[in-house]
């Protein structure tokens, strides 16, 4: 049916084309020959074509455009009559002959182009005279493009102040009235469409009624070029006008669409000026009208405006823009109870959008918005909406982005309070929007304060907001907690007082995570509690001494206590590397029992927890590498520990594994720096062990599969052995090393086995080290020479 | 020429929040062949960073590195050199160039590429070059105070190789490079 429909209308227009351009072409004969009847008969003829009813209005408009083209022809003919002597009043009279009354009209108005450029009569009384004429078309589509003509023709005779057509007093009033007059004939004319024919087809007729809005919106770009239409003007006559017309014809798709033209046509600096009158409106426009995208466009116009900058912004002030949307918004979302929470949002969105824009030092007004928010979001349910929630985190996230600063957004009192209407997931989101906008902005939050609140502001990703214990440790929990992490490196104060309210602070903060967060959030606040520490450093001791200030101890106090957190989880590798971290830090603060008892901690943890092999062998590495740095040990603390540590070494579960772990503990028996700290009975007893501990494992090589893995042990070993030889370790004697060197031979050579290519190269390149060394000459060649390879 | 890039001990997010930006401006993914990365970096963000700079990644494992599938030791061979990787808290005394010179001897490589100890060294002796880049990120360390963020390129060619030091120097990125020639393939 439809199709059919516009197969029709094709046929329609086609034939309405020919039958135009078959009257334009005797037309134009008439014209050619001066014949002025002729040339009205056959004009007239031709305007027929548009008394059609058939077409839809983007087919009219096609028709429309070749009869205007036509038209600008015969205007042109008539000017040269009247300068061939034919009176314009004559002419004038003359065309209202014409049969039907739309092509007079048509006709009447291009004389009267030619009238007024005469200057015979004044340009006010002809355009009056046409306007009011032009009320005979009632029909909708025929009367707007009549009216759409009219406008056309006269758009550059109106009086004008500075036009040549300008007339006596109040001539701009009268451009004015004309175009006012045009204007809201063309507007009812466009919304009784809305009424026409049967409501099926009401979405067909709202679209082609969408074709036409230039054709009424026109009227608005004439009148905001209209020189004599001041502020005042503006304000006192023509805004009122518009406004009345918009308001009266209770019209949806008008209302919505002029609106909007009034804000796009006219100057920014009028809207300013008659903020009140335009916002007062909006309450009053019909409830399905969308104006919260003309308050948003309204409100980005002025944000633009005062980008420019300068003495706009007091204008801004002096009108209390802010105060005046404030309001207008609050009424309209009182006036249209049935607009959807997103819609709320959205409008406070803008608004905020148009404050951080126009007044971003006025934090109150800020706070106001949000402030507004929360009392409508708290009148209606909790949140499920999407849309809403999206809203909810722009709005959020428009004060971080202006401000990079996250200092200002923790002063808005009701931002938390806005987040509260968040559910859990969006919740999260924002607070990772948050610390992205931290680590993005390099911000440093230097207070405790602070500290405090931004992570209530983020208790999402702190702690399980609801009781639903969600155990599942995915990648996105990951990163967040790891985001959590990186945050916490970004707290810092220059004062050591505060820096440690600031640990304190996130302390307690991470200690509600659960379980489940502890491992990622404890070790960045351990560290940045060391570095505290090693700040401390460098003060005075006596300058703190007295109150209880910040010092080294009470930090390992509370250090210790937050790493025993961890061993509740379990997390015990990750616990025993603190502690020795710890251990260490107190040694370089001359803390002898705070480091023995971190010491004391890891080695108990060593024992009760820590039972895969793997991170058994890790943590030996790591226990005795931090014992043997270690200076601030007395003898007897020193001893327990080494003998603890040597101990563990022997009993790991992999010989090979005890057997370089020992020879490892064989250094923590000399360190060069400390005279003290020389035994080489003891060095030598952990060398010896390791090479009985590599005999055994030669044992039980041999009885399964070849002596591959014994050689590359005493090769270590041996090198161990010149490591203590060069140092001048008495105890260590060129015979052991010697020694050492038969049997690696020997077992290398020995029967049965495969060659090693990796024990090969160990074993050349050592005798390589020691020949180098040999020819190195001076004390070291001296000892070396003693060694024959 | 081939590039190669060394580094470590990043410790994101435990003991840093991220690479310096002026380091990360520099290392533009498609100039570099491979990567050589002693350890704890400690996340696998961090180790896909890495991977987007160049997909030729060797990595070994650090104490604090979350996956433990990382190897102790690594070696490689690059043109003419052959490299080993180990983080280092294997080995002790930490940070000792004696006890590391064994390490290297033990994996027989030309090149040894450690970490550890966040502090930037190139030790040279009769057997190869032994390289620490320090801490990519400048991360804390109970070993060395005042650690700046620093990283190593190498470019091999031939048989020689320039090893240039970036080190991020209040605020500044400052370059330093050592010339090593291995005398003969062996």
């Amino acid at each position: 049916m439809i199709a059919d429909g516009v197969e029709d209308e094709e046929k329609w227009l086609s034939a309405g084309i020919a039958g135009l351009q078959q009257n334009a072409f005797y037309m134009h004969r008439a014209l050619d020959s001066n014949n002025l009847k002729d040339a009205l008969k056959y004009s007239a003829q031709m305007l027929s074509e548009l008394r059609t009813s058939r077409l839809s209005p983007h087919k009219y408009y096609e028709l429309y455009m070749r009869a205007f083209d036509e038209l600008r022809k015969l205007e042109i003919f008539f000017k040269e009559e009247t300068s061939r002597g034919c009176s314009i009043v004559e002419l004038y009279e003359l065309v209202q002959h014409a049969g039907n009354i739309l092509p007079r009209l048509y006709l009447l108005c291009t004389v009267g182009s030619v009238y007024i450029k005469s200057k015979e009569a004044p340009a006010k009384d002809v355009l009056k005279d046409l306007v009011e004429m032009c009320r005979g078309i009632e029909h909708p589509l025929r009367g707007l493009f009549l009216r759409s003509y009219l406008s056309q023709v006269s758009r550059d005779k109106l009086p004008d102040i500075g036009s040549e057509y300008e007339g006596d007093a109040d001539t701009v009033m009268d451009a004015v009235e004309f175009v006012l007059q045009n204007f809201t004939e063309m507007n009812k004319l466009w919304v009784r469409m809305q009424h026409q024919g049967p409501t099926r087809e009401k979405d067909k007729r709202e679209k082609e009624r969408s074709e036409l809005r230039e054709l009424v919106g026109k009227n608005l770009h004439v009148l905001s070029q209209i020189e004599g239409v001041d502020l005042e003007m503006y304000k006192e006559i023509v805004l009122p006008r518009l406004l009345e017309q918009i308001i009266n014809c209770k019209d949806e798709l008008a209302q919505y669409y002029l609106m909007d033209c009034i804000i796009q046509v006219f100057p920014d600096e009028y809207h300013l000026q008659t903020l009140e009158t335009l916002l007062n409106a909006c309450p009053q426009l019909q409830s399905s009208v969308d104006v919260k995208t003309v308050l948003s466009r309204l409100m980005e116009r002025l944000s633009n405006y005062a980008a420019t900058g300068g003495e706009v912004l007091t204008e801004f002030f002096q009108v209390e823009a802010f105060a005046k949307l404030n309001n207008a918004i609050g009424k309209v979302i009182e006036a249209q109870d049935s607009l959807p929470i997103a819609g709320v949002v959205t409008l406070y969105a803008s608004l905020l959008t148009f404050t951080l824009q126009v007044h971003p030092d006025r934090l109150d007004y800020v706070d106001q918005i949000l402030g507004a928010c929360v009392l409508k979001l708290s009148e209606r349910e909790k949140l499920d909406d999407n849309k809403a929630t999206k809203q909810i985190v722009a709005l959020l996230s428009a004060p971080l982005d202006k401000y990079k600063d996250i200092d200002t957004a923790l002063k808005l009192s009701n931002y938390p309070r806005v987040m509260e209407f968040l559910n859990d997931g969006t919740n999260k989101e924002m607070a990772n929007v948050i610390i992205q906008n931290i680590m993005k902005n390099k911000t440093r939050i230097s207070t405790a304060e602070k500290v405090d609140a931004l992570f209530e502001l983020i208790k999402g990703l702190i702690r399980d907001l609801d009781e639903v214990h969600n155990d599942e440790l995915d990648e996105d929990f990951q990163e967040e907690q790891n985001s959590v992490a990186r945050l916490i490196q970004m707290l810092h104060s220059d004062d050591p007082e505060e820096m440690l309210k600031i640990i304190n602070t996130v302390r307690k903060h991470i200690l509600t995570g659960g379980a489940k967060r502890l491992p990622y959030t404890v070790p960045p606040l351990i560290f940045d509690s060391l570095k505290l520490v090693r700040r401390l450093e460098g003060q005075d001791e006596s300058a703190s001494g007295d109150e209880a200030s910040t010092t080294p101890k009470k930090i390992f106090q509370i250090v210790a206590q937050t790493i025993e957190a961890l061993t509740s989880i379990p997390a015990p590798e990750l616990a025993l590397a603190l502690y020795l971290q710890c251990a260490e830090a107190a040694n370089d603060s001359d803390l002898e029992p705070v480091a023995y008892e971190f010491f004391t901690q890891a080695y108990i943890l060593y024992e009760e927890e820590i039972t895969d092999s793997k991170a058994q062998v890790t943590s030996i590495h790591l226990i005795i590498g931090t014992l043997q740095r270690m200076h601030v040990f007395g003898v007897e603390n020193r001893d327990a520990l080494t003998h603890k540590a040597t101990g563990y070494s022997a009993k790991l579960l992999k010989k090979p594994d005890q057997c370089r772990a020992v020879y490892a503990c064989s250094h923590m028996f000399w360190l060069d720096e400390h005279d003290s700290i020389r035994d080489g009975e003891r060095v030598l007893l952990c060398l010896k062990r390791a090479i009985r501990i590599g005999n055994a494992v030669q044992q039980m090589s041999n009885a399964t599969k070849g002596n591959s893995g014994s050689v590359v042990l005493f090769i270590e070993i041996l090198n161990k052995y010149l490591y203590f030889y060069e140092k001048g370790v008495a105890q260590i004697t060129v015979e052991s090393i010697q020694g050492l060197i038969e049997l690696i031979r020997s077992e290398m050579q020995g029967d049965g086995s495969s060659s090693d290519p990796a024990a090969d190269a160990f074993l050349a390149s050592t005798l390589r080290y020691i020949q180098f060394q040999k020819d190195k000459g001076g004390a070291v060649g001296e000892k070396y020479k003693l060694i024959i390879v | 020429m081939v590039l190669v890039l060394a580094l470590g001990d990043l410790h994101i997010p435990h003991r840093a929040p991220d690479l310096p930006a002026k380091f990360k401006s520099m290392l533009v993914p498609g100039k570099i062949q491979h990567v050589i990365c002693t350890g704890n970096v400690s996340i696998k963000e961090v180790h896909d960073y890495l991977k987007t700079v160049c997909s030729d990644l060797h990595i070994t494992r650090g104490e604090y590195d979350v996956d433990s599938r990382y190897p102790e030791t690594k070696t490689l061979t690059i043109g003419q050199f052959k490299l080993g990787i180990c983080h280092g808290h294997q080995v002790i005394p930490w940070g000792d160039l004696d006890s590391l010179a064994m390490l290297q001897r033990q994996l027989d490589v030309d090149i040894l590429v450690t970490g550890h100890t966040h502090q930037f060294t190139a030790y040279k002796h009769e057997a190869g070059v032994v390289i620490n880049p320090g801490s990519a990120t400048g991360a804390f360390s109970s070993i060395t105070y005042d650690v700046n963020p620093s990283f190593v390129l190498m470019d091999i060619d031939g048989l020689r190789v320039v090893v240039y030091v970036y080190e991020l120097i209040d605020g500044e990125v400052k370059v330093d490079k050592i010339d090593f020639k291995k005398t003969t393939t062996s």
